[in-house]
């Protein structure tokens, strides 16, 4: 599990649109399997980005976002070649931290 | 009481106008266009990509090898536009593949693999992670991303191909007596919400062979052009399409090069 995100950081104006995907099952606990077993809940819990190390988003998730979520945030205030990290937390303690630099939008 | 007899002529008239006026909202403004653009612009089909990636470097299998020597018909490891020209005649299997029956033949024969393990778990389950050959798939034919679809029928096989898909595309079969051609000849059709392709026209047929393989949104996985057939069969009620069976293939080498000169964009994004 936890495989690399995607992280699109285009700087538009002064407005940094910050777009993550996400690979995870994110399972709600409702769902059965082919045997009728409840699969457990598995989603991710927290979920952080900084810009060049500052905390500058910090969010708590439930089971309710989908399956490989799609995360999208703006930033004010950055410049290109800054850079945007974007770390989860799972409730199964699994997590995932991932990079990526402020590009021009072209 | 006259005035109630107004009102319900009043009534009336409105529900007429908005009936003949329906149709033409749907068709100017097409309000599922601007949810597909939303969909299609953050694609988390784009992360199989990397997995397929990973998976066609990596040293797999009993016999531990990569699939850097798999020929798609333009050389050994050679990705950039073989897809392309998929489905296509193999001297050295004296068949005519599509991208997925060819992987399974180089992941049998290069890294040893139990073709019948790989065709059972090609299609992957609701729910699961996905399937292998659908991240390989998605992988290969990334790397032809911006090129034209440029299918030849030189060879006789590939001509008999063809000539074999069109047959079974238009041929009414099974319990419903249906063929492809009945939900896909004409412009405008609906399954329920879901809009119909219109493949005996040139555009509507390049949007299918372009975007395959896709993420499947109501799946959660990225899904391939075998699934797709497979499903459609299923829908039609018509038997079990085996996975990169001979039929598959026709149908696909007619799609394909009905196709001929679409540039490929994929992941496509399904609803």
């Amino acid at each position: 599990m936890a495989e690399p995100m995607k992280i699109r950081a285009l700087l538009k104006g002064d407005i940094v649109d910050i777009r993550v995907l996400i690979a995870h099952p994110m399972e709600t606990g409702q769902r059965k399997d082919v045997a009728g077993a409840i699969v457990p809940l598995h989603f991710i819990q927290n979920v952080v980005v900084t810009h060049n190390g500052k905390t500058v988003y910090e969010g708590q998730w439930s089971q309710a976002v989908s399956r490989n979520p799609v995360f999208a945030v703006r930033l004010r205030g950055a410049k290109v070649g800054d850079k945007i990290g974007v770390t989860w937390v799972d409730n199964k303690g699994d997590q995932r931290t991932d990079e990526a630099v402020v590009a021009p939008a072209s | 009481m006259p005035v109630a007899r107004s009102d319900i002529a009043v009534l009336a008239v409105v529900w007429l106008a908005t009936w003949g006026a329906a149709p033409v909202l749907a068709q100017s403004a097409d309000p599922l266009a601007v949810g597909r653009k939303m969909l299609a612009e953050d694609n988390p089909g784009e992360l199989w990509i990397d997995r397929g990636k990973t998976l066609f470097y990596q040293q797999r299998g009993p016999k531990s090898a990569s699939l850097e020597q798999c020929d798609f018909g333009v050389g050994p490891g050679k990705l950039d536009g073989a897809t392309t020209q998929l489905p296509r005649y193999f001297p050295d299997t004296d068949k005519v593949q599509d991208l997925e029956s060819r992987l399974v033949t180089c992941m049998v024969q290069l890294q040893g693999f139990n073709r019948d393990d790989i065709v059972k778990r090609a299609i992957s389950p609701a729910g699961s992670n996905g399937s292998d050959v659908e991240a390989l798939a998605l992988y290969i034919t990334s790397r032809s991303n911006g090129m034209k679809m440029n299918i030849s029928l030189s060879h006789q096989k590939e001509y008999d191909m063809y000539k074999a898909g069109e047959y079974l595309f238009y041929r009414r079969s099974g319990q419903t007596d249906l063929a492809c051609v009945q939900c896909h000849g004409e412009a405008n059709k609906r399954i329920r919400l879901q809009d119909l392709i219109h493949m005996t026209d040139k555009k509507g047929v390049q949007e299918v062979v372009s975007t395959w393989p896709a993420y499947r949104g109501g799946h959660f996985v990225v899904r391939t052009m075998q699934w797709r057939l497979y499903d459609c069969f299923w829908q039609m009620r018509l038997p079990e399409l085996t996975y990169a069976s001979d039929v598959s293939i026709a149908l696909t080498t007619y799609l394909h090069y009905q196709g001929n000169g679409a540039v490929i964009k994929v992941p496509g994004f399904k609803r």
